[in-house]
């Protein structure tokens, strides 16, 4: 099935399910004031969710500054086997 | 699966398309050689040279006098013509029944051959991809917007695509020959969208994929570029990914 659909599939249901509790009679005073503007709090909650996991991506960024040390290592003594074996690397 | 069985040895072919990169290439080879001798296994490197106007051709053929013209495969093509006709330009020479995927900038570094090697052995996976974001993996010298935008990219993406892979855009890759061929077939994208493509449409299709992390060290010689133009491609290419897969 396509992602498309798949993806179309969930957030029907969620709408699907919001229209039943807004029609449905038996539900609390309380509950009712806040049934209309649900959709409003999954989209907010949705946003937050994305900016959230954002700034934690950021926050826990994987780095390794230790391997650009090994790499110029590793690059120095390629270069000395290139020089040995007379292969011309230089760039213009 | 009976490729699998160890009785006879098995061939890799690591494939790197180039486009002027005289230096890195030979800095590559040698790092090439010198672990995967220490590993005993039997490899090919084909390079794909875009008619790179550098002379990254005359120093794969110095490196070919070294090492041996059955060993580093020089396969160029004419102009620059994209990553994606690169790998099938690159296949229609691999003898392997492995094949890796690799840049040949310096930030894919060869040292984690073994274990791209190792996993799919244990795993029988059809796709072994490197992974710069699980424990091991990581990434050295990209400054705070270029952390932010991978960070968005990878939100936006597993939020639209459920990808069950933690690194899309990552291009380090052991793929079985004719996962390879069967994908590389069906991807039309260019860019960072193409290695998100091939590892979307490779879960589509159900092929097993297997994870490792790898260090990405941004390239040491040449610019990388991520400007506007990038980010609009990939949000196109992340919609044309949402619609067709």
């Amino acid at each position: 099935m396509k992602q498309v659909f798949k993806f179309f599939g969930v957030v029907g249901t969620l709408i699907a399910t919001w229209i039943a509790l807004l029609l449905s009679p038996e539900l609390s005073p309380a509950f009712r004031l806040v049934v209309p503007y649900l959709p409003v709090y999954a989209l907010v909650a949705l946003g937050c969710y994305g900016l959230g996991m954002v700034g934690y991506g950021l926050m826990v960024f994987p780095t390794c500054p230790e391997e650009g040390v090994l790499l110029q290592k590793d690059i120095d003594e390629a270069k000395a086997f290139l020089k040995q074996k007379g292969i011309d690397v230089a760039t213009q | 699966m009976a490729k699998d069985s160890d009785s006879t040895r098995r061939l890799y072919s690591i494939l790197v398309p180039t486009y002027n990169e005289r230096l890195n290439i030979a800095l590559l080879c040698y790092l090439l050689f010198k672990t995967l001798n220490d590993l005993d296994v039997d490899f090919e490197v084909i390079v794909i040279d875009d008619a790179s106007p550098d002379g990254t051709q005359d120093v794969v053929r110095q490196l070919q006098r070294v090492y041996g013209e059955d060993k580093i495969l020089l396969r160029p093509r004419a102009a620059k013509l994209g990553l994606g006709t690169a790998y099938v330009h690159g296949l229609k020479h691999a003898s392997g029944d492995y094949i890796v995927i690799m840049d040949a900038d310096l930030s894919h570094h060869p040292k984690y051959l073994p274990s791209f090697i190792r996993k799919q052995l244990e795993t029988k996976a059809d796709i072994v991809t490197g992974t710069r974001y699980l424990e091991g993996g990581g990434v050295h010298g990209w400054d705070l917007r270029r952390k932010l935008t991978s960070r968005g990219a990878n939100v936006l993406a597993h939020t639209l695509l459920w990808p069950h892979v933690s690194d899309l855009t990552g291009s380090f890759r052991l793929y079985r020959k004719p996962v390879l061929e069967d994908l590389v077939k069906a991807c039309v994208s260019k860019g960072y969208v193409f290695q998100m493509e091939m590892i979307v449409r490779a879960t589509r299709k159900g092929y097993t994929i297997a994870e490792v992390p790898i260090t990405f060290v941004d390239r040491v010689y040449g610019t990388s570029k991520l400007g506007g133009t990038e980010i609009v491609q990939y949000l196109k290419g992340l919609l044309w990914l949402f619609f067709t897969t």
